[in-house]
């Protein structure tokens, strides 16, 4: 019996990519990126209670190109994680189930969190002036 | 109809033998972590120019200590109840699956006392 090697539902090479599917996974490698992100806040916080020579070569990362497209890798996620969990909330208590509903809190979910990473990275940008 | 014995309708816990307390703290960690989430990131992008000491300062005042170890116990907590689904998903094989789990509660354990340890530093 070969069980292995077929495919498994639903099927998703063959499957056209919609709105609440793609958001879905979105919320699960958000969450993966997220969980790792929290590694580094714990590293953060040990360097500044621990080690200048960490706290610096760390802000000397996060200062460069690569750390910056990182942070705002980061914020993204953050955001969308937070939006898009929100809307789980919702659907827990039974609100907003209906197709339609659910699309538009989808986009809803996708506009919140490119403002929220625009409004953050703004005041980001004019603190940096302190 | 149910078709659940009435003893098990009252323990009501299930196969997993803890009942709905993953999913419950699930979602009290994520709700705690909206305002938590939003008041760490928005304060540290206020801080983007701030030297060393303006930050060593901030995060002595016992308000940011308090809000600042609410976030970390939640977030981690939160962390490790949904990478545990993402690998009851994915990972099939039961020892690896066991052995994966294990190794993000451990993690999650000693990074929230490494982090919370490091902010009482600061803070006391």
């Amino acid at each position: 019996m070969s069980l292995h090697n077929r495919p498994l539902s639903p099927h998703i090479q063959v499957y056209k990519p919609q709105l609440t599917s793609v958001l879905s996974i979105f919320h699960r490698a958000t969450g993966i990126v997220l969980s790792i992100g929290a590694i580094l806040i714990a590293l953060w916080l040990g360097a500044i209670a621990y080690s200048h020579e960490i706290y610096v070569s760390l802000h000397e990362i996060l200062s460069s190109f690569i750390g910056i497209i990182f942070l705002l890798g980061w914020t993204i996620a953050l955001f969308y994680h937070l939006c898009n969990g929100i809307r789980h909330l919702f659907w827990d208590v039974g609100k907003g189930m209906e197709i339609r509903a659910v699309y538009q809190s989808g986009w809803l979910v996708l506009v919140a969190t490119v403002v929220l990473t625009v409004i953050v990275w703004t005041v980001g940008y004019f603190a940096c002036g302190w | 109809m149910s078709y659940r014995s009435p003893l098990a309708r009252v323990i009501g816990l299930g196969s997993a033998r803890e009942g709905s307390a993953h999913w419950w703290w699930q979602r009290l960690t994520a709700i705690a972590l909206v305002p938590l989430s939003l008041w760490f990131v928005f304060s540290v992008a206020t801080m983007t120019g701030a030297c060393f000491l303006d930050i060593y300062a901030w995060l002595a005042q016992p308000w940011t200590a308090t809000l600042l170890i609410s976030f970390l116990v939640c977030l981690f907590y939160h962390a490790q109840l949904g990478m545990q689904v993402v690998i009851e998903d994915y990972v099939h094989r039961e020892g690896y699956k066991i052995a994966y789990i294990l190794l993000v509660k451990f993690l999650s354990v000693v990074l929230v006392i490494f982090s919370l340890i490091s902010v009482l530093q600061i803070a006391l």
